[in-house]
């Protein structure tokens, strides 16, 4: 049985389940108790479980991530909220010098089980606040990166990270919370850390995304569903491990590719994904790779400058377009 | 604006020039009409003029370059132009390059819709095609220079060419003739090297479906020798025919005398030694062209074509005309022996300085031409033995067995007379075959 519920929930969900699964899982962050997280995901658990296995912790995120780790490697089951992915900066050190090599390192004495739960987004939050940083993790080997788009992905994979022996960086979207979708009621409901979704099959174009990207590949898709574009949608969810298998078998069937990102694409997890496509399937290429992504600027505070840097259905749209050989009066940006 | 001068075109069959000698430099002031460089064609020196007035930007052809027709020189403008823009990508002192491409391209163009698009691609101007559209037209045969692109700047798209590969159930176009035609009885030295890109046959609707058979590389090899043999090295052909009865003869007494199975002569035998001991008289022919000069070559290297199941391939003799008929005969039977086994070793087929392609013995044909293996400069074929009736000096008929021979020579190379004389040295030679015991 599957029940419709929000990204939020899912989330709620699995961490709640695998609280009480394991006792040794305990959550740290900032604001995660009294205020119940700046998400509001965590509303509610400190008085569930208890100031000890919900710690609201001062606003240090190198400590929050050093604590976590040194926590992981005494045994216990750590998952941390960073904030917002822009205060993950803060913590670098700690993510990609220890979290991502400890087990190297020492030779696999040690695992260090953290789940590093943080969330992407923008909306008038300013250049610090608006960003998004997936790329930086997905390019360090010894981390798993997810970037779930829809509930059921969110709850089988935060479980199954939760359970599992990698760090992993959990990367959420603060416009999506509340999308929802269905979710298998199994409390052992859990999802491999790896593989992208062919969400939409199509035979015109492959449009791949992740996170809130998928949602405007989604949007797109059905758009140019009505003049007859047949658009084959890629949710790539897992950033490392990169499945880029799935993508190249839809290349080889559409010969053609959009990638959707949020972030600016200069270096990027689109950059990756058009060398890797045209390293495995150059021959099947009829048009070049085009890559959607923010305006290469700090974000604007002001709504109406925002709306022109963030990627939108319209620039999907233009992209899709561009690599069909269609006119069209839009830059694709 | 910047633009390009290019090399003028001074009389109809002129396809290059080269530049002798630029009349003006880099920044010198150009007036339309005034000569700005002296050329060579391949009739006369001559001076061109500048189209245009301007600045000389830039001289793009160097001194003692050869520029096709058509190809940029100079570029004429106002200072502190660009002079790219007026060059176009690609076209900047490359011109030999250019032309290669150009000369790839198939003539006549058997899709009408497409000679149209063809005149929108400037003569030399790269195929601009999808990675996707390449190998789409290498896999279905289609000729990417016949055909249209509708994507930005003429790029060759998917649509474009699904039309010319038809439905997935109907496939067909390309002449299966091109497929299927039969070998022609020629020589090549079939070494593999790495395939030479060759442009796709261009579709041509009306034929019926085919089967689409990859060659062997090979095949492959043959095709490219031969093509090119066929076009770059003229060939005339002179025919005698030989009295083999004094040859036949000998070889036999020679055959019942000598014990092993390896020292028995064939005729192919006492022909490499009689061209190799022509050849040493008639050195000419023993020889490459090369450009402006001629390769005389101080060894003759005797090659024997060689049939295999789906191929030829021609070993050859070394030092021929140095080798007593016993030594040739033990050399060529293992040569042939390991070519149809497949066991030769690459020197042992590169190379050769003359080539004797023998279809006589399988007595079908009477008389035919061969291709030349390049770069050698003649190949001998020869026919089948036949008895005839031939008239003596005093009018009696009598029964001779007569072979033909026919030399294709290279015209770059030697004329006929020759040809003739080195093939009445072999005639004469066959017909006196004592002589090839003792030379």
């Amino acid at each position: 049985m599957a029940r419709e519920i929000t990204y939020r929930d899912a989330l709620r969900e699995a961490l709640r389940e695998e609280m009480y699964r394991d006792e040794r899982v305990f959550l740290m962050g900032e604001d995660i108790g009294h205020y119940g997280g700046s998400y509001a995901v965590t509303r509610g658990f400190l008085q569930e479980f208890g100031p000890k296995r919900v710690r609201d912790t001062p606003i240090a995120e190198l400590g929050i991530v050093g604590a976590g780790i040194g926590a992981a490697i005494g045994g216990l089951r750590p998952v941390v909220e960073i904030m917002t992915i822009n205060f993950s900066l803060l913590a670098m050190d700690q993510i990609v010098n220890h979290l991502a090599k400890l087990h190297y390192m020492f030779n696999g004495q040690f695992t260090a089980p953290v789940v590093i739960r943080t969330a992407a987004g923008f909306g008038q939050l300013g250049a610090t606040h608006s960003q998004t940083f997936e790329g930086w993790y997905a390019h360090v080997p010894g981390l798993r990166v997810v970037m779930p788009a829809v509930p059921k992905d969110a709850k089988g994979f935060l479980k199954s990270a939760i359970r599992g022996n990698d760090p992993v960086i959990f990367i959420e979207h603060s416009l999506i919370y509340r999308n929802r979708g269905e979710v298998p009621d199994d409390e052992d409901f859990l999802l491999p850390l790896e593989g992208a979704e062919v969400r939409r099959e199509g035979t015109d174009v492959t449009i791949v995304s992740w996170s809130r990207g998928y949602y405007l590949a989604l949007g797109a898709a059905e758009e140019l569903a009505r003049e007859g574009i047949d658009c084959e949608v890629i949710d790539l969810r897992v950033l490392r491990p990169l499945d880029i298998d799935t993508v190249v078998r839809s290349v080889q069937k559409t010969n053609r590719l959009v990638v959707v990102e949020e972030g600016w694409r200069t270096l990027a997890m689109g950059a990756e994904i058009a060398a890797a496509v045209q390293e495995r399937a150059f021959d099947y290429l009829d048009a070049p790779i085009a890559r959607v992504g923010s305006l290469e600027v700090p974000m604007p505070y002001a709504r109406n400058l925002e709306r022109l840097v963030v990627p939108n259905k319209d620039r999907v749209v233009a992209a899709v377009r561009q690599v069909l050989y269609q006119k069209q009066p839009v830059t694709v940006g | 604006m910047a633009k390009p001068i290019v090399m003028p075109q001074m009389g109809y069959d002129m396809t290059e020039g080269t530049i002798l000698r630029w009349l003006k430099r880099e920044g010198d002031r150009v007036e339309r009409g005034e000569p700005i460089a002296e050329i060579e064609t391949d009739k006369v020196n001559i001076e061109i003029e500048s189209f245009e007035s301007g600045v000389l930007l830039k001289l793009v052809a160097q001194e003692g370059q050869t520029v096709p027709v058509g190809q940029p020189i100079a570029i004429v403008g106002e200072p502190g132009e660009q002079v790219e823009a007026a060059v176009g990508p690609a076209a900047a002192a490359d011109g030999k390059a250019r032309r290669e491409e150009r000369a790839e391209q198939p003539v006549g163009a058997p899709v009408a819709q497409a000679v149209e698009a063809v005149a929108e691609r400037a003569p030399g101007e790269r195929v601009r095609a999808s990675p996707l559209v390449r190998r789409l037209a290498a896999e279905h045969g289609i000729d990417l220079s016949q055909v249209r692109g509708s994507g930005p700047g003429g790029r060759i798209v998917k649509e474009d060419i699904l039309p010319l590969i038809g439905r997935p159930a109907a496939v067909p176009q390309a002449p299966p003739v091109e497929v299927a035609a039969p070998a022609p009885p020629v020589a090549p030295a079939a070494a593999p090297r790495p395939e030479v890109e060759v442009p796709p046959a261009p579709v041509i609707p009306g034929l019926p479906e085919f089967e689409l058979v990859d060659l062997s590389r090979m095949r492959q090899t043959i095709a490219r020798r031969m093509a090119e043999s066929h076009q770059q090295a003229p060939h005339f052909y002179v025919t005698t025919v030989v009295e083999v009865d004094a040859a036949l003869a000998l070889r036999k007494q020679i055959n019942e005398q000598v014990d092993e199975e390896a020292e028995k002569v064939s005729i192919t035998d006492m022909l490499v030694k009689a061209c190799a001991l022509a050849l040493r008289k008639h050195r000419g022919l023993n020889a490459s062209f090369a450009g402006t000069q001629l390769r005389v070559y101080k060894r003759i290297d005797i090659a024997i074509a060689v049939a295999l199941e789906n191929g030829l391939i021609t070993p050859y003799i070394v030092d021929a005309d140095h080798k007593p008929l016993g030594e040739i005969a033990r050399l060529s039977k293992d040569l042939i022996n390991r070519a149809r086994a497949g066991e030769l070793r690459p020197e042992e087929y590169q190379g050769g300085t003359f080539t004797i392609s023998n279809l006589g013995m399988y007595g079908l044909v009477e008389h035919f031409t061969a291709v030349i293996n390049p770069p050698q400069a003649a190949i001998l074929a020869v026919g089948s033995i036949v008895k005839e009736p031939v008239y003596r000096d005093g009018g009696e008929l009598v029964p001779v067995q007569r072979m033909r021979l026919t030399l294709s020579t290279d015209h770059r190379v030697a004329d006929g007379v020759a040809a003739a004389q080195f093939l009445s040295e072999v005639k004469h030679l066959l017909e006196h075959p004592m002589l090839l015991l003792v030379r």
